[in-house]
């Protein structure tokens, strides 16, 4: 049931079907909200209809009189005790960082703000009586427009001003590129909000013995959780435990610390209860952290030819009403892609973080990089028109050739390596580029009311977060190793444990292809622990497309020590120099003779110690804790084919293929599915998905009827390939694939729709791209 | 409170309930049937979908009561004496799940789509999985794997009938 080990016996490289499916697929998975624990209680939250308002009085007195009530609190019950939630990205010095209680104590700041709690024996009663609780709000002008919020006397979310921070980078002398500019492209884009929409809401449960305390949360980020949540309630680090179960997809929206994380751990700290809250999905598209919403002012210089000169970027990013976890460093992260693969002699880049009376904006799968792709490849496409020249070629004048890696870009990032034309050879040969074009071309000639688009997005990104001394020169607050252990069992059998924390992505299937080839042990005799604070012990957990390139090769390092320490014991035992030691296929044998030890053989004579050699640890276990050098950079070519009827303004994605380059591949089936389900999440920012807020600041798309996440048939079969360049950053070669396909897509798309209204004079249709805005970009040009 | 009997994957119970306690809440909260998650509130995702008396519900919408003398059955009750159900297989085998959270109920709609078309193009199996979202797959290999378990249990009832 586990698949094919690959030809040659190894392991990496192999289409192995998952471990974790069996528990999946059966239903015997552990989500947090299946916990059920003897005197649990059950925690509901009244959240603010306002969008800016002081609260003038909270009275849950009559709360507490209905049935099955057991405790109900205002924000102002716990403000001496709740802390403020952390933000530990201060992207500079200047940066304001207002206070956030986990409740609102006397102002609430967006819509679905906590302002009160009940605790109940029961979630159907918790619910019924937040209708008892008395709020008085004494209503302020909501803050929705980034431009008019930075304006110098309009209402403030905080009494320090509505800019949060501004942030500058500059390379080469941008003036001169300008200045001797042939042509200049000026745009201005809109990054739509997001929804990030994990399948699985919201869960936190949390627990206590008077002493110590236990917390199982949906969350992408058990490790870091601890760290902040000990900060933030003074619960000591040591008597902390964060348990991440099975948790059900991220996509960023779980690397955070919750206000009701901080505020369970408060309920079961105060009533010595075990308690439990679930979020329903309008709760959540409420209070999740939302993600993108930006825009991009952006001027690119070329000359006649096409060959980029220089590009200016002036963002504003919108924090929304507070910052959250990492949610200044978003749009810093994408800083440094706006060149994408492209070769340029100048770059000023310019980010003003924003604060609005909307949910704060923080990760959401991609950070900052699609939003910096989507300028970067929309700009490309935009030259490639102004010039009369097609987009790829234009792409081929401005890129990185293959031969020039590692090559230091104008970000000044290093990337390590790639090879932009065979993926986009591969990706123009499978996707029948000429004929398209022909038919393209045959459309508009018959003025066919069907018209066909083509888009093309040559993309890379920096991911695999990353060199710990990189993220200290950008004020991140922690380092970017990871950390592994990998445990012999006397019975032959191994441990893994990991520092990543995985939430859909197959990590106890990939690190069990890694320890088998390392360690010549069975796929099958391996399992992979992660999660739990208390058995894995250290991580830096799992976004940004790190856990194989940093987690994966933690987990190597820490084979080579346990077949080091087998290396000493397997001499001793055979009677020779650990030097005329060989290891191959998991046995250990004496160079030129036939004799030898399989390393279960020497786990076993090591678990009993019976003669080991002086000095030796009874103990072939192992940590390892691994930095990277440099980020991870895959790449690639995506073309997307689109149909745009435009009398209606609806759009059919015709073909779509991505050939993918994340350098060596672990396993092509997780490849191909992390590729497919990026691709799906680009393509809905592009056609249909957005956060919608009305003048007053209320969230209109809190249900999945109105944000609309795109169903099956909403999408069509993706044709994906990859291209294998190494990454010579790390050993086994690999480089990050979760967001590629996030990044690629959604200017594939854009170019796609855009291209197949040339004729109509229309530069831009704004995300996402319904076919009522379609319709109107085509009457605003031709009326 | 009312009482009502429901049969779930084999086992009956009696259980009191108020009326306007939900399927899902009965089966996840009352029963331990925790294989069947809730990933909505307004039946737009479908994670909660289980057969009632042999049709595709989605036991976020339908009360206990409206249970009452019915069979449910849910992923949990899919496994046989001879294994995985044949679509568990083939999600498994075409790598139809990430997070799986939408898994469950991903399955049951699709053995109730090939019960009015065992035999569905791509395009059938599309739209007939319209009601069930999944965030992490793209629903590529979903598709591949409805089509791979229609195979095998097509094949399987052939068996059967000869």
């Amino acid at each position: 049931m586990t698949g094919e080990p690959a030809p040659g016996g190894h392991e990496v490289g192999a289409a192995r079907r998952r471990k974790e499916d069996a528990r999946l697929v059966t239903g015997r998975t552990q989500w947090t909200d299946n916990i059920q624990l003897p005197g649990m209680l059950h925690v509901a939250f009244l959240r603010s209809p306002m969008a800016h308002a002081r609260v003038t009085r909270v009275d849950v007195s009559a709360a507490l009189r209905r049935p099955g009530i057991v405790a109900a609190f205002s924000g102002a019950d716990l403000a001496a005790e709740q802390g403020s939630l952390p933000c530990a990205w201060p992207v500079n010095d200047g940066m304001v960082i207002p206070e956030h209680p986990p409740m609102a104590v006397d102002m609430v700041r967006y819509v679905g703000e906590a302002v009160a709690c009940v605790v109940s024996t029961d979630r159907y009663k918790a619910i019924d009586a937040l209708e008892a609780i008395e709020v008085d709000y004494d209503p302020l002008p909501a803050v929705l427009d980034m431009t008019e919020a930075l304006k110098e006397d309009g209402p403030k979310v905080h009494e320090a001003g509505n800019q949060a921070y501004v942030w500058k980078f500059a390379e080469g002398d941008i003036d001169a590129a300008f200045r001797e500019a042939p042509v200049v492209i000026e745009r201005t884009y809109v990054q739509q909000r997001l929804i990030p929409t994990a399948m699985e809401p919201r869960s936190v449960v949390a627990q206590t013995d008077g002493e110590s305390f236990t917390l199982h949360s949906a969350t992408q980020i058990p490790h870091i959780l601890r760290i902040m949540l000990a900060q933030v309630t003074g619960i000591p680090e040591h008597k902390l435990r964060v348990i991440a179960p099975d948790v059900g997809g991220g996509f960023g929206s779980k690397l955070q610390v919750t206000a009701e994380e901080v505020l369970l751990l408060l309920l079961t700290r105060r009533l010595g209860k075990p308690v439990k809250w679930t979020e329903s999905r309008s709760e959540g598209n409420l209070t999740v952290h939302h993600g993108r919403d930006q825009l991009q002012r952006l001027s690119l210089a070329a000359d006649a030819e096409g060959h980029v000169k220089g590009l200016r970027v002036d963002l504003l990013a919108d924090m929304g009403a507070y910052l959250m976890l990492v949610t200044p460093g978003i749009p810093i992260l994408g800083a440094f892609m706006y060149n994408g693969i492209y070769k340029m002699d100048a770059y000023d880049f310019t980010c003003t973080g924003v604060f609005t009376t909307k949910m704060p904006t923080d990760a959401y799968r991609g950070a900052g990089r699609p939003e910096a792709t989507f300028a970067i490849e929309r700009l490309m496409d935009e030259l490639a028109h102004e010039l009369s020249l097609d987009p790829i070629e234009v792409r081929r004048r401005n890129w990185i050739a293959h031969e020039e890696f590692p090559y230091t870009t104008i970000a000044n990032l290093t990337y390590d390596s790639g090879n932009y034309e065979a993926a986009t050879d591969r990706a123009l040969s499978l996707f029948g580029y000429d004929k398209l074009r022909a038919e393209q071309s045959d459309r508009r000639d018959r003025g066919d009311p069907v018209q066909l688009g083509i888009g093309v997005s040559t993309f890379t990104e920096m991911c695999g977060l990353a060199p710990s001394r990189v993220l200290g020169s950008l004020s991140y607050g922690a380092g970017g190793w990871e950390h592994a252990s990998v445990r012999m069992l006397p019975t032959g059998k191994v441990e893994v444990v990991t520092g990543s924390s995985p939430h859909g992505q197959g990590h106890e299937t990939a690190w069990s292809q890694i320890v088998a080839d390392a360690l010549g042990v069975p796929f099958d005799d391996i399992s992979v622990v992660h999660g739990d604070t208390a058995v894995s012990h250290k991580g830096m957990d799992t976004y940004g497309s790190r856990s194989l390139v940093v987690g994966g090769i933690a987990v190597l390092q820490a084979c080579d020590k346990v077949q080091e320490k087998a290396r000493h014991i397997a001499a001793h035992l055979l009677e020779a120099s650990p030097d005329d030691i060989e290891f191959t296929g998991g046995s250990f044998t004496v160079r030129g003779t036939g004799a030898g030890k399989t390393i279960q053989e020497i786990a076993l004579a090591t678990f009993a110690a019976h003669d080991l050699p002086d000095g030796v640890e009874a103990s072939l276990d192992s940590d390892a804790t691994y930095d990277p050098d440099n980020f991870s950079f895959p790449h690639g070519t995506h073309l997307c084919a689109i149909e745009v009827d435009t009398e209606t303004g609806a759009t059919r994605i015709r073909s779509y293929v991505a050939v993918d380059d994340v350098g060596k591949v672990v396993n092509p089936l997780i490849v191909e599915g992390q590729v497919h389900g990026g691709l799906a999440q680009g393509i809905a920012q592009a056609l249909f998905e957005e956060a919608v807020y009305d003048p007053e600041g209320n969230l209109l798309t809190t249900t999945m009827a109105d944000y609309l996440v795109p169903s099956a048939a909403d999408l069509p079969d993706f044709v994906t390939d990859r291209t294998e360049t190494a990454a010579t950053s790390n050993r086994l070669g690999v480089k990050g694939v979760g967001e590629a396909g996030t990044i690629a897509s959604t200017p594939a798309v854009v170019n796609a729709v855009v291209d197949a209204l040339r004729p109509y004079g229309v530069h831009d249709v704004r995300m996402p791209c319904t076919p009522e805005r379609v319709w109107r970009a085509i009457q605003e040009t031709t009326s | 409170m009312t009482r009502i009997t429901v049969t779930v994957d084999g086992v009956t119970y009696e259980e009191e309930v108020e009326p306007r306690l939900l399927l899902v809440h009965l089966l996840r909260e009352r029963l331990g049937k925790t294989g069947t998650p809730i990933g909505c509130d307004t039946s737009n995702c479908g994670a909660c979908t289980v057969m009632l008396d042999g049709t595709s519900v989605k036991s976020c919408s339908v009360l206990a009561v409206q249970a009452d003398e019915g069979d449910v059955l849910t992923v949990e009750g899919l496994a046989g004496g001879g294994g995985w159900h044949p679509m568990q297989r083939a999600f498994h085998e075409e790598h139809a799940l990430q997070c799986g959270y939408c898994t469950p109920g991903m399955i049951m709609a699709a053995i109730d789509l090939l019960k009015d078309d065992p035999d569905p193009s791509d395009e059938a199996i599309r739209h007939g999985l319209e009601g069930n979202l999944c965030r992490c797959t793209g629903y590529c290999n979903i598709v591949r794997a409805v089509r791979r378990g229609a195979a095998e249990m097509s094949g399987h009832q052939e068996v059967t009938a000869s």
